[in-house]
């Protein structure tokens, strides 16, 4: 069955300071339990948010009329970051930016997105990544699905529309199944799925000149004591390492090698 | 007295997974005493596991139960009429998914993959790495019921028997369905031994520099009785099957002894080596984070240390 009107695909995705950071970089500031941006180090967009991205690309690639708006919840957002996403080929970037949205819990997060989706849905169609890189959690796009009501596949690795339904492979820890799923859903995508596009000097032009569409809180109908955590933040802090490594060293790099395996079997490791 | 309910999953062999009775360590050292376990589907042993109560769940595998639909209403609900001050899930494939559904569903207070538990009832404070093992975070949460699941491996396994629980039945509504279904499961090829349970993992990184260099790793794992693992790098490169994969995306790991080869040690990667009883790094550069983790090391080229290695492993084991 041919579809009218294009497939609507809203992808969740979330401003992340970069995980390539390096470790002598990532500070803390334990007097407000949060992580101090690294100077020249700019934010970046969840890694696993842009392989859903790629996936509903995927499904524009293989020819089926598809709107894709990316939607994000946050504080002070920097546009060139998610702007990323309107490069590598979506349609729509859709924020809602206010102050102490940075701090809100999984629990609030998933009220406020699913207040956006019925508010500028419907869509046919929620994409978000495994799971984001700085809190690493795993679950507000599962939060998404329970708020909504609709079928929710996790750890999607291949995504293909049969009529009006889904064909998904989704990994499981020694394998993948074969899943067939009914629109509307909600899916969590993983890198298994291949890496996200580059954007081509076309698509960096065409998203410089576009600007999101924006909400407020007010605009959702959600006030702050929508917002209240249930999960409260005591302390954040970088696990002290007493570990203290031992140099095996040799003559030369072999000699090094045979030596490692002695010292290994002299503490019966191996 | 600290109520809590723990899920309870089979591992291959039918029997409580070592997840599951990670989950009975944590469960201890919040309560003493008022401990249920609830089984789903047939678990063997079950009427010997040392806690109070165990409460048995009908096993849903119908291919309509998409992603863990019917065990997310049965025990929503169970929740709900037994009314647990703390709910303990094991971060697995399934109870990655069952918690954070049943947590969303009930609107409870939520806390994934955490390696800490303590408190009671109403105030319950729990630690969860964060950044990609980066840093720690401690949570409070002070709602009932707390639903957390806990980190593979952050706990000792509790015996699998020695209790006299009493036991009850609980029955599944079969409810929930919301219209997925799982046509099946493909395997992909697996030689040897399972990764998680391998006593030794010989791993590479981007070091390695492509696919060739990890049938020499095979060959070490072979000697050690192992298995060889991967960083997320060198299985985005296309390398090995993501299956081999270590790290917060991917499979943890415990052995005896992990060999990183060429892996730098970003903190993503560690979250899936770290609890090993020694991690040992060959690498070529002395100031790669992995040597910040290591107990022993090597700074060098793996291509010249690792076949003297090797041949050497292969002597002691004559």
């Amino acid at each position: 069955m041919d579809r009218q009107l294009p497939l609507r695909i809203a992808v969740l995705a979330k401003q992340v300071p970069d995980p390539e950071t390096p470790p002598s970089q990532f500070k803390i500031d334990e007097s407000t339990n949060s992580v101090v941006p690294p100077s020249g180090v700019p934010p970046v967009v969840n890694g696993f948010d842009l392989n859903a991205v790629e996936a509903a690309l995927l499904l524009k690639d293989a020819g089926i009329d598809v709107e894709i708006s990316v939607l994000s919840v946050g504080t002070d957002f920097a546009l060139d970051a998610l702007k990323k996403t309107l490069a590598m080929g979506a349609d729509r970037l859709v924020l809602v930016d206010e102050t102490g949205l940075d701090k809100i819990d999984a629990a609030a997060t998933v009220k406020v997105l699913t207040a956006l989706i019925e508010r500028d849905g419907p869509f046919d169609l929620v994409l978000g990544g495994r799971q984001a890189s700085d809190w690493d959690q795993a679950h507000v796009v599962l939060g998404v699905a329970e708020s909504l009501g609709i079928p929710l596949v996790t750890l999607v690795q291949k995504l293909e529309i049969e009529g009006e339904s889904l064909k998904i492979q989704r990994v499981i820890p020694d394998g993948y199944q074969e899943v067939t799923c009914p629109i509307p859903a909600v899916l969590t995508v993983t890198n298994e799925l291949g890496e996200a596009r580059y954007p081509n000097l076309r698509g960096i032009m065409q998203a410089s000149r576009k600007q999101p569409d924006t909400y407020s809180l007010a605009d959702l109908e959600l006030t702050e004591s929508d917002l209240e955590s249930k999960v409260k933040l005591e302390r954040l802090y970088i696990p002290e390492s007493n570990k203290q490594v031992e140099l095996i060293d040799g003559e030369d790099e072999a000699e090094a090698g045979r030596n490692l395996a002695l010292r290994l079997r002299e503490e019966k490791l191996i | 007295m600290t109520s809590v309910l723990i899920f309870i999953e089979a591992d291959e062999t039918g029997a409580a997974s070592q997840a599951s009775l990670q989950a009975i360590t944590a469960a201890s050292e919040v309560s003493p005493s008022n401990v249920t376990a609830v089984t789903a589907g047939s678990v063997s042993g079950s009427e010997s596991l040392p806690v109070d109560t165990v409460i048995g769940l009908p096993g849903v595998e119908t291919s309509d139960d998409g992603i863990f639909d019917s065990l997310t209403s049965d025990i929503s609900e169970l929740i709900q009429s037994n009314s647990p001050d703390l709910v303990l899930f094991p971060k697995s494939d399934q109870g990655a998914v069952v918690s954070a559904r049943v947590a969303f569903r009930l609107g409870a207070a939520f806390a994934a993959d955490c390696i800490d538990i303590s408190g009671s009832a109403g105030a319950i404070s729990v630690t969860r790495p964060v950044y990609g093992g980066s840093a720690l975070a401690d949570f409070s949460i002070a709602s009932t019921p707390a639903i957390v699941s806990l980190r593979a491996g952050a706990f000792e396994p509790s015996p699998s028997e020695g209790g006299t629980p009493a036991t009850d039945q609980a029955t599944s509504s079969g409810e929930g369905l919301r219209g997925a279904s799982v046509l099946n499961a493909i395997a992909e090829s697996r030689e040897g031994v399972r990764l998680e349970d391998a006593p030794a993992v010989v791993s590479g990184g981007r070091g390695l520099g492509g696919p060739e260099p990890f049938a020499v790793l095979e060959d070490l794992a072979n000697s050690l009785d192992g298995a060889v693992g991967a960083s997320r790098a060198a299985c985005d490169a296309g390398w090995i099957d993501h299956s081999h994969q270590v790290g917060l995306t991917g499979k943890s790991v415990s052995p005896d002894v992990y060999i990183a080869v060429g892996i730098s040690g970003a903190s993503q990667h560690m979250a899936g080596c770290s609890s090993s009883r020694a991690i040992v790094a060959i690498n070529k550069d002395g100031d790669s984070n992995i040597f910040k983790e290591a107990r022993f090391g090597v700074v060098g080229d793996w291509e010249k240390v690792l076949p003297a290695f090797i041949e050497q492993v292969k002597a002691l084991k004559g």
